[in-house]
């Protein structure tokens, strides 16, 4: 990365993150994100989408928010799948679950390709100006947003962030990982499915 | 074929708590009945790679949710349910229309006609073509098969004009 911007490395960002999240919040990760999620201790409401269909991790918790409305749902995505599925942000903000969180690290390259930049990266635009997340996030009416780019304020200011009513947004200037890989699946993707479910809704089959 | 509370009528009594769906010109007029039902929730997606992604999360939810749209939303769908469906195995059902099957006057030769049947089969979805009204059951029979068996499937509805 070579642009001038302060950045937050992306595992500060997730500790602080691992540290302030509830046991009965659920969080769902991407891509590098999951990658470094899993480094910090696996909980029974984890879901690192690993495999994935990049850039459906906010619809995915866009639908266990509706379906379980007195839990927090975090999700954590990239930059890249976010502009992948753009329009989750009008999804998310036309349902407006006031229990979604969804925190978008974005480092503006394709990392576990071997960062590449963006199409919405300083790097990967004619006119070298990086795409405006934060502005764009209000736009579509989340109701809260937030944008950090130092740890310390991260964590400093995450109860208040993840405690404002949702459906909450929040851009973390991380920086990439050199040389990093994609994430690894921890397990059968289909018994984590059903785990997760009887974890969400015990009784159901 | 039917109407939006036909249709509404059908899906509470499969049990479905959300729809997720986006508007064709026959879907669309189902959607204020939808909409209107106090047992279900009508969620509105902007591109339909992500309804099957939001009744991921659903399912996974506890809820029962349908996926309801038109076969071109099918064909861009592709990778999403590739994920949900045989990644994950999820059982999530959809109801497709089918564009152009009973009648071609707005878009003659629609390529529709050729893809969506090969790309059902491609996909590893078990479905059921539905032509006529008096095949409503077999949407219902054919979703309780699914529930039962823990697998996806889908019910491929024949549309009119474009």
């Amino acid at each position: 990365m070579s642009d001038a911007k302060e950045r937050m490395p992306l595992h500060d960002a997730l500790l602080a993150l691992h540290t302030a999240r509830r046991e009965d919040d659920v969080v769902i990760t991407s891509m590098g994100a999951a990658r470094e999620w899993m480094t910090l201790g696996a909980q029974s409401l984890d879901l690192p989408l690993v495999p994935s269909s990049m850039g459906t991790a906010p619809a995915i918790g866009l639908g266990v928010a509706l379906a379980q409305p007195r839990r927090r749902v975090i999700v954590v995505n990239g930059d890249g799948a976010m502009l992948m599925h753009l329009g989750s942000m009008v999804t998310i903000t036309a349902a407006a679950p006031a229990n979604l969180v969804l925190i978008l690290a974005d480092n503006e390259v394709y990392e576990v390709t071997g960062a590449q930049p963006t199409p919405g990266s300083a790097a990967g635009r004619a006119d070298g100006a990086s795409l405006d997340f934060e502005a764009m996030a209000r736009a579509c009416g989340f109701r809260s947003v937030f944008h950090f780019s130092n740890a310390v304020q991260w964590a400093q200011q995450i109860e208040r962030v993840l405690s404002a009513t949702g459906p909450t947004f929040v851009l973390l200037d991380v920086s990439s990982v050199p040389g990093s890989v994609g994430p690894r699946s921890p397990g059968p993707a289909a018994a984590r499915a059903r785990e997760l479910r009887r974890n969400l809704t015990p009784g159901i089959a | 074929m039917f109407s939006g509370s036909e249709i509404t009528a059908l899906f509470t009594s499969m049990g479905i708590t959300h729809v997720v769906s986006i508007a064709d010109s026959t879907i669309g007029l189902w959607h204020p009945a939808l909409e209107a039902s106090p047992d279900l929730q009508l969620v509105r997606v902007c591109r339909e790679g992500e309804a099957w992604a939001v009744a991921a999360g659903l399912y996974l939810g506890g809820a029962t949710p349908l996926v309801l749209i038109q076969c071109t939303g099918l064909f861009e769908s592709g990778d999403s349910l590739r994920n949900v469906l045989h990644d994950w195995k999820l059982p999530i059902f959809a109801v497709i229309g089918y564009r152009s099957y009973l009648n071609q006057d707005t878009l003659p030769g629609d390529t529709c006609l050729v893809f969506t049947e090969p790309l059902l089969d491609a996909w590893r979805i078990d479905y059921r073509l539905i032509k006529a009204p008096a095949q409503r059951d077999e949407i219902r029979a054919h979703y309780v098969a699914c529930r039962d068996a823990g697998t996806p499937g889908a019910a491929l509805i024949a549309e009119g004009k474009a």
